[in-house]
């Protein structure tokens, strides 16, 4: 089932299948971000927003809402 | 190329290392100037290439690629798509980080599709090596067709063969990165064509973003426009395209020239330190023991070197007074010019002291955490985590604090903050709050541990904050904008901070201090000193004969006859007269002319409040504070017979001294920031507003 990056749990990996945001969808791209790639939850901010993802080795800091854009499969 | 001098451009994502190799390319030949036209800090410097050849090297801000997010990254892209451009670079520098390589490549070829010769710095290779990542260079330069030079930025390790390389002939790299759709072709030639542009990329440019290339004018645009449309070509529709082909393109390199990946745990450490700074509870313990070190160290510290400057500026202003003749000219350099710069010297400390501790917790990557920290409740009060910076920057001096606002992306974002920067108590008010707090609170102790006068004090810092906060939480629902707010930023791996570059740091935004604000700060004093020197002609020169007249009952010595002559001549002159104009106003906040004087004179800087208060109390001198807090003790209201410094009162200027904007030199930057005077007006009605409101409420409930 498909599910975005703010469902994920810490510590859990998935593919990064699209974007539903094209705005944010063109930023994210540049950060690396491509359907095919792997991400990882690291961990949320203690408010939990933002969280912490990494990519091909990057961590990156995300809002909620942002991360909820970004559909995952795993 | 002008008379030898080759122009460089260094670019990069941020965090790279970009600004580690612009300090070791030009030490201290650095200038900070802005772009023409927008308000974005440039750096350049110039760096002897070899025997021959000089360069100028011009540091761009961070970016991941030509399409820009915020006010900074714009310039870079500007930078590079206008040739005619007399910022135009003969070459680029792109700091690449060895251990991110496929993040910093998106902008290398597009550097590579427009024609621009670059060369690669290949940083972090200390890094890289301690990650196992082990990269076959000359094959990563080949399949580019551009040189690549392995550098350690922080130790400046291969930046003489760096320099090398830039001083002999460098030719673009002839690889075609993007390829560019059939069905766009025909406007691009037509675009390539009516602006006689060199490459297809250019042209693509030109159509994917027109509004933000500035330097089109306005038939330009409509020309790219309308040709745009009748092609139907829509901008948004390529761009993902375009990036993931060129992502598709670095992975396949990629893939033949590294050797070896890293091995997944070097960043192990730094993942560790995360845990603890991010923590639930730990992290904002942390955060705020690092705000109350730097809090110590603005307040204690600079104490020393600021009392330094004081007093030599006072012995300068003195002797001078002395040793020049008489004469309105001198008098001026005396008491108007010589005070005035030593108005601007004496906050050095406290500024160069904030930077360098802002400085240190953004080169060891401690800063975006505290964005990621704060965000979610910067956000509720219509801020960003990103406000946080500016936001402490005020509590030395708003001018690089509004400055600091620049890599805020959301325009409503930054213009909040910038709106709230100034209630943050900046070391202008400390010295007005000092006095008056010793004048009115008594010197005892809570629970013989806490000082009632400390704890006023730390008291007004959080009043300045929570207007700050609370003024941008109203904000919030008054501007609309329909921009989106994003966060996505890297956070990058924990380093030691390289203690060269924050002492860069420290020199840069004490320029930016002493240039911008200084200058305001100086015609301002001078502008009030005469004010408060010259009045009408006969008053002035009865000055003398009438306190002669009115003291000779008494036995005054001459000094303390000068002292009143000084004191007749203020109350006289057209400050005087400005603030005896505005009593009536003010009286309902407790205050009488005297204070009304030193209310105007605090237009130029706040801290004047103490040295006109001394002038007009005939002190005499501003060194000698018990002195100036006994004299304001024993003044007398003539109305009550009782004190004229009541607790009220006291209280009433403290609050006002809070709220109130009382600073030109903010104004100014507020005005360029924003590209107008709205804000800069909306700012200081406000924020005087509801410093005379809250004034008048405190006054009127305390008395």
């Amino acid at each position: 089932m498909a599910k975005n990056v703010a469902e994920m749990l810490p510590g859990e990996t998935a593919i990064i299948a699209g974007f539903t945001d094209e705005q944010i969808g063109l930023k994210l791209l540049e950060l690396g971000l491509l359907p095919g790639t792997a991400i990882r939850f690291n961990f949320t901010a203690p408010f939990g927003d933002p969280i912490c993802v990494s990519v091909s080795d990057v961590d990156l800091s995300l809002r909620i809402n942002e991360a909820s854009t970004i559909s995952v499969i795993n | 190329m002008e008379n030898g001098r080759i122009r460089i451009a260094l670019t990069g994502k941020p965090n790279a290392g970009k600004s580690s190799l612009f300090n070791h390319l030009t030490g201290l030949n650095q200038k900070i100037g802005n772009f023409p036209g927008v308000t974005v800090d440039k750096r350049m410097g110039s760096c002897q290439l070899d025997i021959n050849t000089q360069a100028e090297i011009i540091d761009l801000p961070g970016i991941y690629s030509l399409y820009p997010r915020t006010l900074d990254e714009k310039i870079v892209t500007e930078i590079f798509s206008d040739q005619k451009s007399e910022l135009y670079p003969d070459k680029v520098v792109l700091i690449a980080d060895a251990t991110n390589l496929k993040n910093c490549m998106l902008l290398l070829t597009q550097l590579i599709d427009l024609r621009i010769p670059t060369v690669v710095a290949l940083n972090m290779m200390d890094l890289a090596a301690k990650s196992g990542l082990s990269i076959d260079v000359k094959r990563f330069s080949s399949l580019l067709d551009v040189p690549v030079v392995m550098i350690n930025a922080r130790k400046g390790h291969g930046i003489y063969e760096l320099k090398r390389l830039l001083a002999e002939p460098l030719s673009a790299s002839k690889k075609s990165v993007f390829q560019i759709e059939d069905e766009i072709k025909p406007v691009i030639a037509i675009i390539k064509n009516h602006f006689n542009l060199a490459t297809d990329y250019e042209a693509y440019h030109f159509l994917q973003q027109t509004d933000n290339l500035v330097f089109l004018s306005h038939e330009q645009r409509a020309f790219i426009k309308a040709v745009a449309k009748e092609h139907q070509f829509f901008p948004h529709k390529y761009q993902g395209a375009e990036t993931v082909m060129r992502y598709g393109f670095i992975q396949e390199l990629l893939n033949k020239a590294i050797v070896k990946p890293s091995h997944r745990d070097w960043k192990r450490v730094s993942h560790g330190i995360d845990r603890v700074l991010t923590h639930k509870v730990g992290g904002y313990i942390i955060f705020f023991g690092v705000l109350f070190l730097i809090f110590q160290a603005i307040f204690a510290w600079a104490q020393i070197p600021m009392d330094f400057i004081d007093s030599s500026f006072a012995r300068l202003s003195n002797v001078l007074s002395r040793e020049l003749p008489e004469g309105p000219f001198f008098e001026l350099i005396s008491q108007g010019i010589v005070p005035g710069i030593g108005g601007i010297v004496i906050f050095i400390p406290q500024i160069a002291i904030l930077f360098a501790c802002i400085a240190l917790l953004e080169e060891s990557g401690y800063m975006a955490r505290v964005v990621f920290l704060m965000d979610k409740a910067m956000r509720k009060f219509g801020l960003n985590g990103k406000s946080v910076v500016p936001l402490m920057s005020g509590w030395a001096c708003a001018i690089p604090a509004i400055m600091a606002t620049r890599t805020i992306d959301n325009w409503k974002e930054r213009l909040i903050t910038i709106f709230v920067t100034p209630f943050m108590s900046c070391s202008a008010r400390l010295p007005v709050f000092t006095i008056l707090v010793a004048l009115i609170i008594p010197n005892v102790k809570l629970f013989g541990f806490f000082n009632y006068q400390g704890l006023v004090l730390m008291g007004l810092y959080l009043l300045g904050f929570l207007a700050a906060i609370f003024s941008a939480w109203a904000m919030k629902f008054i501007i609309k904008t329909t921009e989106r707010s994003f966060l996505m930023m890297e956070l990058p791996t924990y380093r030691m901070p390289r203690w060269s570059n924050v002492g860069y740091t420290i020199v840069e935004k004490t320029k930016t201090f002493v240039f911008e604000a200084g200058r305001v700060i100086l015609a301002i004093s001078i502008i009030l000193w005469v004010l408060a020197s010259y009045g009408p002609v006969d008053e002035m020169n009865d000055a003398k004969r009438v306190v002669r007249a009115e003291s000779s009952a008494l036995q005054l010595s001459e000094a303390e006859i000068e002292n009143r002559v000084a004191a007749y001549k203020l109350e006289h002159s057209y400050a005087g007269k400005l603030g005896k104009g505005i009593e009536p106003l003010i009286r309902p906040l407790g205050f009488d002319w005297k204070i009304g004087i030193a209310l105007v004179t605090s237009f130029a800087a706040r801290e004047v409040f103490v040295g006109t208060i001394a002038t007009i109390y005939s002190i005499g001198s501003t060194e000698d504070q018990p002195t100036i807090k006994q004299r304001l003790r024993s003044e007398i209201n003539p109305e009550t017979g009782g004190p004229r410094y009541t607790p009220a009162v006291g209280m009433s200027l403290l609050i006002f001294y809070t709220f109130a904007m009382q600073c030109m030199s903010t104004l100014a930057i507020v005005k360029r920031e924003t590209k107008g005077w709205k804000w800069p007006l909306i700012q200081l009605a406000y924020m005087t507003g509801l410093a005379y409101l809250s004034a008048f409420i405190v006054y009127q409930v305390m008395s």
